[in-house]
């Protein structure tokens, strides 16, 4: 399978965008960024729908866009299977015809099929997009792109349509397809812990410039500017989680260590906290505190973002903890120290994941 | 109840009166069956027939330039596109006279292309073939118009997905735009084909009036008042009925357009 590499140079009136990426085939990237930093625009380009000022578009051998050399592939024959972030449903087709319209007419019906078992869509394959819920909705266009087994899958904002309730379900669900994929996947998003789930690497766009690129972990533990330390938002944990009768809920880290949440949760989760509700103690201090969580961690890195200090914490996952200046120096924290994080379970929000 | 409400109240009934009493006029002036009676005559037939042919093949030609035409008005910018917008719906404004006058200055015998037409052996003023060209000339600004707006009303992601899904921007065109768009271009049909029964002026003087030949059922009514009222209230009498059907259909098409948005 083959990796996709975009470079384009795109200016829009007062907007001007400039980013080079590269995704390898089974691998999904995040591009995380407010709105309007570019993030839509670089999928446009990367699929053919946009034509940059200048770039460069490959996947594998084959060069869909080089404006050096006059190439410039139609949309129809570059093979991305785009996820629009309304969906761009055919309304005026059923769903069998939706998740079908990229095949050969004459076994366009038997074809759908498996795709429609697939994605839980056979009971509705004649009604029309128009009749189905939000959730329904997405299923309809993640079958349709995928249906001509696209060289690279392309979403963008796949789940900002949703509402809270389906959303989780959904982020499970795209979790598992992004997973098993073949090809490089691109997906954008706005929200930093969405893109921590989806993406194997994210890269924060700002301004029409990327601004850094890492595993979720990298970012939020060395943020390289203020901006990402913002932008990154939740430090996210996987695990697996375990209702108690008091309405705890403990999540069993993958690679060591236990959590509680206030959060109701059960089975595979992602359990994320802001760097800023984590406390750092001397490694086996006296006592916890009120704190409910405490997990023994290792500070790999320690960076200055305007007047915080943010840590990169190992424990068992890449965790990051924001602390005061005064700390750092009370705590002598440097590279290689034993240190214990702690935070409470009610800043522990769990999705499931 | 307020002065106001009497005003517009009142306003609204004598509108109604004045517009609505003179087509109701056609119906209650002579009986049913005196009515059916003058459709007997042949020359009423033939307009008819005329008409329906004229119309026909006038919407045909319409629907095949003008389908396309609006698709890249209402899916391209360019330098000049309002002037060729505006270029395109100048015939809608253009009083009948003047259009006739126009057509005859353009493809008539004296007309700036009359001696290319004349070599080609084309002969278009007091012809069949001449009624079609006015009924076109008259008729295509009503659907170009509708139909820009509902291309342009498409949203464009649709086209996107649609050839990121592998069909070119032709077979989008047939599989996507137009399906979408078709509530729109229906009501547009019905505008211009409505238009087009009605043409009295243009192809009066582009085309003249004989019949069997150029004249159709408007051109019949006008041919027939003085001397056949009865028979001209007969042919109204239909045309009324058609012209309804029309805009009942483009009121439907809308409500269905309607729908679809909800």
């Amino acid at each position: 399978m083959d990796s996709l590499r975009v470079e384009a140079a795109v200016t829009l009136g007062a907007f001007d965008l400039d980013v080079e990426l590269d995704v390898q085939a089974g691998r999904c990237l995040a591009l995380a960024g407010p709105s309007g930093a570019g993030k839509s625009t670089l999928l446009r380009v990367a699929a053919g729908l946009l034509r940059p000022g200048s770039g460069r578009v490959s996947c594998g051998e084959a060069v869909w866009l080089d404006t050096a050399a006059g190439v410039d592939v139609a949309p129809e024959r570059r093979g991305c299977g785009y996820v629009f972030q309304d969906y761009a449903l055919f309304e005026h087709l059923r769903v069998w015809q939706n998740v079908g319209y990229a095949l050969p007419r004459r076994e366009r019906r038997a074809a759908a099929a498996p795709l429609l078992e697939r994605f839980g869509l056979t009971h509705l394959s004649d009604a029309r997009p128009r009749t189905l819920s939000g959730g329904e909705r997405q299923r309809v266009a993640l079958a349709r792109a995928l249906a001509r087994r696209p060289s690279v899958l392309l979403l963008d904002e796949p789940l900002s349509a949703l509402d809270a309730r389906t959303r989780a379900n959904a982020t499970r669900e795209l979790a598992a397809l992004l997973r098993e994929a073949e090809v490089p996947c691109v997906l954008v998003t706005h929200d930093f812990t969405e893109a921590a789930v989806l993406g194997d690497e994210v890269a924060v766009i700002d301004g029409g410039r990327l601004v850094q690129r890492g595993t979720p972990a990298d970012l939020a533990a060395t943020p390289r500017s203020a901006f990402v330390a913002d932008f990154t938002g939740a430090v996210v944990l996987r695990g697996t989680a375990q209702s108690r009768s008091d309405g705890l809920t403990l999540v069993d880290l993958d690679g060591g260590g236990q959590v509680a949440s206030t959060d109701a949760g059960e089975g595979a989760v992602a359990a994320s906290v802001f760097p800023w509700e984590i406390a750092v103690e001397p490694a086996g201090a006296a006592h916890p505190g009120s704190a409910r969580n405490r997990i023994a961690a290792e500070v790999v890195s320690v960076t200055r973002v305007g007047g915080r200090v943010r840590l990169g914490l190992l424990a068992g996952q890449p965790l990051a903890a924001e602390v005061s200046e005064a700390a750092v120096r009370d705590l002598a924290l440097a590279p290689g120290v034993r240190v214990a994080a702690t935070w409470k379970a009610t800043a522990t929000r769990l999705i499931a994941g | 109840m307020s002065a106001f409400r009497l005003w517009i109240g009142a306003a609204l009934a004598v509108a109604l009166a004045f517009l609505t009493l003179p087509v109701l006029a056609i119906f209650l002036n002579t009986s049913p069956g005196r009515l059916l009676d003058s459709l007997d005559d042949p020359a009423a037939r033939d307009a008819l027939l005329l008409s329906l042919k004229t119309t026909t093949l006038a919407l045909a030609i319409i629907l095949a330039v003008g389908t396309p035409a609006a698709y890249l008005l209402a899916t391209r910018r360019f330098r000049g596109r309002s002037l060729v917008l505006t270029l395109v719906e100048l015939p809608l404004v253009l009083p009948p006279a003047v259009a006739g006058i126009a057509l005859l200055a353009a493809v008539g015998p004296q007309g700036i292309f009359g001696d290319a037409l004349a070599e080609a052996h084309v002969e278009l003023a007091l012809q069949r073939a001449g009624v079609v060209v006015a009924l076109v000339f008259v008729a295509a600004p009503f659907y170009l118009r509708q139909a820009v707006a509902a291309f342009a009303a498409v949203e464009p992601t649709l086209l996107q997905a649609s050839r990121t899904l592998g069909a070119s921007e032709a077979a989008t065109l047939a599989r996507v735009v137009v399906p979408t768009a078709l509530p729109g271009l229906a009501a547009g049909t019905a505008l211009a084909w409505g238009r087009a029964l009605g043409e009295f002026g243009a192809t009066l003087m582009f085309a003249g009036s004989f019949r069997g030949i150029t004249q159709t059922a408007p051109l019949a009514i006008y041919d027939d008042f003085t001397d056949d009222f009865s028979g001209a209230l007969a042919l109204s009498a239909v045309l009324v009925c058609v012209s309804a059907a029309l805009l009942i259909s483009v009121k439907l098409a809308g409500g269905e357009r309607g729908l679809a948005a909800r």
